[in-house]
C-alpha cells in the first residue's frame, strides 16, 4: 500500500528546505519549455506567414485550357506510313479556343462534389491601361469577386476599396496599385482599357489591389465576370480558367488527374505548382524542434544533477525511513515526486513565460509590403506546442528523477548506519 | 510467557574483502516483557546480529520468528511492513529527520502505517513526548534540540506503533551519564509497566548487569 499523503509531505518538505536548489532546477526547466514555446510558436507563426503568402490565394486545381501542339500529328493517324520513320518540321501549336468548353455545367458538376469547397469561373484577358498616349500591357482577370474574397481571402489584398463596391458596379475595376501609382489614379477616377482588338472601354476604379509582388502589382487588375465577357464581346459562358479549392488540400494531385482525363483540359495541382513550399517548412520545423529538445534535454540534466546531490545529502533520511518501515519503492516514490513536482511547476512557469515572450514577439511591429494585412510579427498560439511542452517537462523530469530515485531505492540503511 | 523474538541457526558471512564467518550458529528467544542485553567486545557481531534481527539485513542463514511467525524469506516490502508495525528503533545516533519538527519526526512510522487518522496519531505523538517529558519540544526542529533531548525523540518515534519489540544499538554510547540514566529508566519502566521487550546491544557492564538478562557475545558466537 503506498500511502501518498505522506511521501508528498516528506517531498514537500526536502522542497521547501532547499528551496534555492528546487527553484534552481524549476528554472531550469522554466527556460527550456518557455524558449520551446516561444520558439515553435514563432517558427510555425513565421512558416504559416509565408505559406499563406503562396497558398492562400492559390488554386488547390487550377484548370484551364493549355495551348499546346497536338501530341499525336495527323501523320501518325494516316496507315500508309505506319511502317514508316516520320520527320515533321516546324510544329505548330494546334489553333483551339481559349475558354473552357461547356465551363459553365463544369464548375456546377465540380460544385456538387463533396470534396470540392468551391470552384470559381475565371476569365484572363490581355489588356492595354490607356494613359493619354501612353499604353501600358496589363491583365485584366474577371471574376465571380464575392466568391474569390471568401476562398481566396482576396480581401486581404484589397488596401483600398472592397470586393462589394466590385459587385455593386457594372463598370468597376480594382486596379493594381503599381499600375494606379504609375498613371496617378485613386479610388474614384476612371481608367481606360483597350482590348487586343482596340476596343476602348472607360472603367470605375472601385478599389486598389496590392498582392505584394511587384510584378503582378504593376499589371494585374480585376473586374466582374460580366464586365470581362462584355469588354471582350464574348458570350455569358465564355471563361478562360476554373479555380478549385478543396476541403483537403492532400487530395488535389488525384482530384487534378482526374478532371485530366474527364474533361480533356489542363489540370494543375498545388503541390506540383508549389514543390518547394513543402520541402522549406518541413526544413524550418525540424531545426525549431531540434532545438527545443536540445534545451529541454539540458534542463533535464540539470534536475538529474541536482536530485543526485540531493539524495547524497539525505543518505542519513533516507537510512531512517527505511529503518522505521518505508520500504524502498516509498523511498524512491519520495524523491520521484520531487522531481515531478519540479517538472509540473517548472513547465508551467515555461508555459506562461513563453505565453508572455509570444505575446511580446506579437506586439514587435513587422510591416511587410509583401503581405498589407501584417502590422506585427506573425506567432502561432497553437494549444498544441503548449500540451507538447508541458508533457516533454513531464517525461524529461520523470527521466531525470528516475535514476537517481532508483539509486536512493537501493541504498542499504544498514551500511549507513554502521558507517557512522 | 510468550515469545516474541526467536532466532533458530543464524549463520552469517562478510564476503568482503575476504570471506569471514561473522555470526555462528546463534540461537537465542526473546520473551514477551523481557529486558535483554547483548554485550560483547567489539567486533564479535553483536550489532551485526541485531541488524539480522531488525530484518533491515537479509543476508544470512537460518530462521528468524517474530510473534511465532517465521520472517525469513519474506519480501522486502514486506519485511518494511513488519519494521514498521512490529519494531521500534533506537541508534546509537540519535537519527532524526533533521529538517522535520520533533512531533513530525514521532508522528511519521505511524502515518506510514496509516491506520490511525491525523487526529489521533497527533494525539498519540503527543502523549508519548508527554511521557518522556520532552512534550514542550514538539515544535522545535528536530536538528535544534540537544543530543539527550534527541534519543529521547528517537525512543518516543519507537514507540509510536506500539511495537512488539524495541531494539537498541548502544543507544546511550554517547550520552552523558545523567541522560544516559534517564534513557535507562525509561527503558526500565517501559519494561516493567508496558510488558515491552527491549533487546539493547551494550559495552556498558553497569548498564546490562541491570537488565533482565545478558547474552554475552565472543568471535561471533553467544557463550552464555
Amino acid at each position: 500500500m503506498i500511502n501518498w499523503k505522506v511521501i508528498l509531505s516528506i517531498a514537500k518538505t526536502h522542497l521547501l528546505t532547499k528551496i534555492k536548489q528546487t527553484s534552481i532546477a524549476a528554472l531550469g526547466v522554466t527556460f527550456g519549455i518557455g524558449a520551446y514555446i516561444t520558439l515553435v510558436s514563432f517558427m510555425t507563426g513565421l512558416n504559416g506567414m509565408l505559406d499563406d503568402l503562396i497558398l492562400n490565394r492559390t488554386p488547390h486545381i487550377h484548370v484551364y485550357n493549355e495551348i499546346e501542339p497536338s501530341k499525336k500529328q495527323p501523320i501518325a493517324i494516316y496507315d500508309k506510313f505506319k511502317n514508316s520513320f516520320n520527320v515533321v518540321h516546324s510544329i505548330k501549336p494546334k489553333l483551339s479556343q481559349k475558354k473552357i468548353h461547356n465551363a459553365l455545367p463544369i464548375i456546377h458538376y465540380l460544385n456538387e462534389d463533396d470534396n470540392v469547397r468551391g470552384a470559381l469561373p475565371q476569365i484572363k484577358a490581355q489588356i492595354f491601361y490607356i494613359a493619354g498616349s501612353i499604353e501600358l500591357g496589363g491583365n485584366l482577370t474577371g471574376i465571380n469577386v464575392l466568391d474569390e474574397a471568401k476562398f481566396f481571402n482576396l480581401k486581404d489584398y484589397i488596401i483600398k476599396g472592397s470586393p462589394e463596391d466590385l459587385e455593386n458596379n457594372n463598370n468597376g475595376i480594382i486596379l493594381g496599385i503599381g499600375v494606379a501609382n504609375k498613371m496617378s489614379l485613386d479610388i474614384g477616377d476612371r481608367v481606360q482599357i483597350s482590348t487586343i482588338k482596340g476596343a476602348i472601354f472607360p472603367l470605375k476604379i472601385v478599389g486598389l489591389y496590392q498582392s505584394g509582388i511587384a510584378d503582378i502589382d504593376d499589371v494585374q487588375s480585376f473586374s466582374n465576370l460580366a464586365t470581362v465577357q462584355r469588354i471582350l464581346g464574348e458570350a455569358e459562358n465564355y471563361i478562360t480558367d476554373i479555380n478549385i479549392k478543396l476541403h483537403n488540400i492532400d487530395l488535389a494531385l488525384p482530384m487534378s488527374k482526374k478532371i485530366e482525363q474527364q474533361f480533356k483540359l489542363t489540370a494543375v495541382d498545388i503541390n506540383t505548382a508549389n514543390a518547394q513550399f513543402e520541402t522549406g517548412t518541413s526544413i524550418r520545423n525540424l531545426i525549431t524542434y531540434t532545438v527545443s529538445i536540445t534545451l529541454l534535454i539540458v534542463a533535464g540534466f540539470g534536475i538529474y544533477n541536482i536530485l543526485n546531490m540531493l539524495i547524497y545529502e539525505k543518505m542519513n533520511d533516507i537510512a531512517i525511513l527505511k529503518a522505521t518501515g518505508f520500504s524502498g519503492k516509498d523511498v524512491q516514490l519520495i524523491f520521484m515526486s520531487q522531481a515531478m513536482i519540479i517538472g509540473v511547476i517548472g513547465g508551467i512557469l515555461g508555459l506562461l513565460l513563453g505565453l508572455g515572450l509570444s505575446n511580446f514577439i506579437d506586439t514587435i511591429p513587422f510591416e511587410t509590403e509583401a503581405l498589407p494585412t501584417i502590422k506585427t510579427f506573425p506567432v502561432n498560439f497553437n494549444p498544441w506546442f503548449y500540451l507538447i511542452g508541458i508533457t516533454f517537462a513531464m517525461i524529461s523530469t520523470f527521466f531525470a528523477g528516475y535514476l537517481p530515485s532508483q539509486k536512493a531505492k537501493k541504498i542499504d540503511p544498514v551500511k549507513i548506519i554502521r558507517g557512522q | 510467557m510468550s515469545t516474541i523474538l526467536e532466532a533458530k541457526n543464524i549463520n552469517k558471512y562478510f564476503r568482503k574483502p575476504v570471506l569471514f564467518h561473522v555470526l555462528k550458529d546463534i540461537n537465542f528467544k526473546v520473551n514477551k516483557g523481557e529486558f535483554v542485553s547483548i554485550m560483547g567486545k567489539s567486533g564479535c557481531g553483536k550489532s551485526t546480529l541485531l541488524y539480522v534481527l531488525s530484518t533491515m539485513d537479509t543476508d544470512y542463514e537460518g530462521e528468524l520468528y517474530l510473534n511465532n511467525k517465521l520472517i525469513t524469506q519474506e519480501s522486502r516490502e514486506k519485511l518494511s511492513y513488519i519494521r514498521n508495525k512490529h519494531i521500534g528503533f533506537v541508534f546509537q545516533f540519535h537519527y532524526l529527520l533533521s529538517e522535520f519538527s520533533v512531533l513530525e519526526n514521532v508522528m511519521l512510522p505511524a502515518k506510514k502505517l496509516g491506520i490511525k487518522t491525523f487526529q489521533e496519531i497527533e494525539y498519540d505523538s503527543m502523549q508519548k513526548l508527554k511521557d518522556l517529558n520532552i512534550e514542550n519540544l514538539a515544535k522545535k526542529r528536530a536538528s535544534r534540540i540537544s543530543g539527550g533531548e534527541k534519543q529521547r525523540v528517537a525512543i518516543a518515534r519507537a514507540l509510536i506503533n506500539n511495537p512488539s519489540i524495541i531494539m537498541g544499538d548502544e543507544p546511550m554510547g554517547n550520552l552523558d551519564s545523567y541522560n544516559s540514566e534517564n534513557v535507562f529508566n525509561i527503558f526500565k519502566q517501559l519494561s516493567d509497566e508496558q510488558g515491552l521487550s527491549l533487546l539493547i546491544v551494550t559495552h556498558d557492564e553497569d548498564f546490562a548487569k541491570r537488565t533482565d538478562r545478558i547474552i554475552t557475545m565472543e568471535d561471533g558466537r553467544i557463550i552464555y
